[in-house]
């Protein structure tokens, strides 16, 4: 088995081996993913908020609204929640799985972000580290970041 | 975490008629999602097998959608909001 930065421990909690560098980076994205969410549910034609609140009922316009009016705001706060949990941890060495599990949900909503603004598709993992690809940083962050969450996952299996 | 599936078609009693009929819940392939990530929120938040969540997640990938839940109205508007909160593209539709 790899040995990836996120392990789980003897005591049940997990091991977060991050550079300092690493958190200073995921400090940076949380901070921008907070400004970009607001305060409340905002229907938006932006596609990363598109993305980020996916239609519930793309056939029915009455429904869609009175989903968006159920649960807008409780997903915008349960994400909040989250971005504020692991902005406390950033720089923990150790965290319980309760923690973990909001690590895992920000670090793939960052995953969401980028993707959708380098609009990814499944087919373009050759020119993405090509360096005069004007996005090859955004890309080079969007793979560490795949790294980060794949290590996550395999250590709450 | 249980190795039994979950039976998701649960009868149902005394609801009313109208948000009896049955609904589906469908998750969509997106190019970003990892399948690893989307295996693992199955697992999570339905109960799932490894090969059930994993059979599912190779469907949305393969053939760009599958149906991972069904039921009364308002049960599948909760796994919607479920899975969105954890990123997934997911709709739900009359069966």
């Amino acid at each position: 088995m790899t040995r990836g930065p996120v392990r789980r421990t003897r005591q049940g909690d997990f091991e977060l081996k991050l550079s300092e560098h690493e958190r200073q980076l995921l400090g940076d994205l949380v901070g921008q993913l907070t400004s970009v969410l607001g305060d409340d549910y905002q229907p938006s034609e932006n596609p990363i908020l598109r993305r980020l609140f996916p239609v519930a009922h793309p056939d029915d316009h009455d429904l869609e609204a009175s989903y968006q009016e159920l649960v807008g705001n409780d997903l915008v706060s349960l994400r909040r929640e989250k971005l504020l949990v692991v902005a406390a941890t950033l720089n923990e060495n150790k965290v319980d799985e309760q923690t973990l599990l909001a690590w895992l949900n920000v670090i793939n909503d960052l995953r969401l972000v980028l993707g959708t603004h380098l609009d990814v598709s499944e087919d373009d993992d050759h020119d993405l580290l090509d360096p005069n690809n004007p996005d090859a940083d955004t890309y080079a962050i969007y793979g560490y970041l795949g790294y980060l969450l794949d290590s996550i996952i395999e250590s709450l299996a | 975490m249980s190795l039994a599936p979950v039976e998701v078609d649960e009868p149902t009693s005394d609801e009313d008629v109208a948000s009896d009929t049955p609904w589906i819940v469908l998750v969509w392939n997106d190019p970003i999602n990892l399948m690893s990530y989307v295996t693992f929120v199955l697992q999570k938040l339905f109960g799932y097998s490894k090969e059930k969540a994993t059979t599912l997640m190779l469907d949305v990938h393969e053939k760009g959608r599958a149906v991972v839940a069904s039921g009364a109205r308002e049960k599948c508007e909760l796994d919607v909001f479920r899975l969105h909160e954890h990123g997934l593209w997911a709709t739900m539709q009359h069966d």
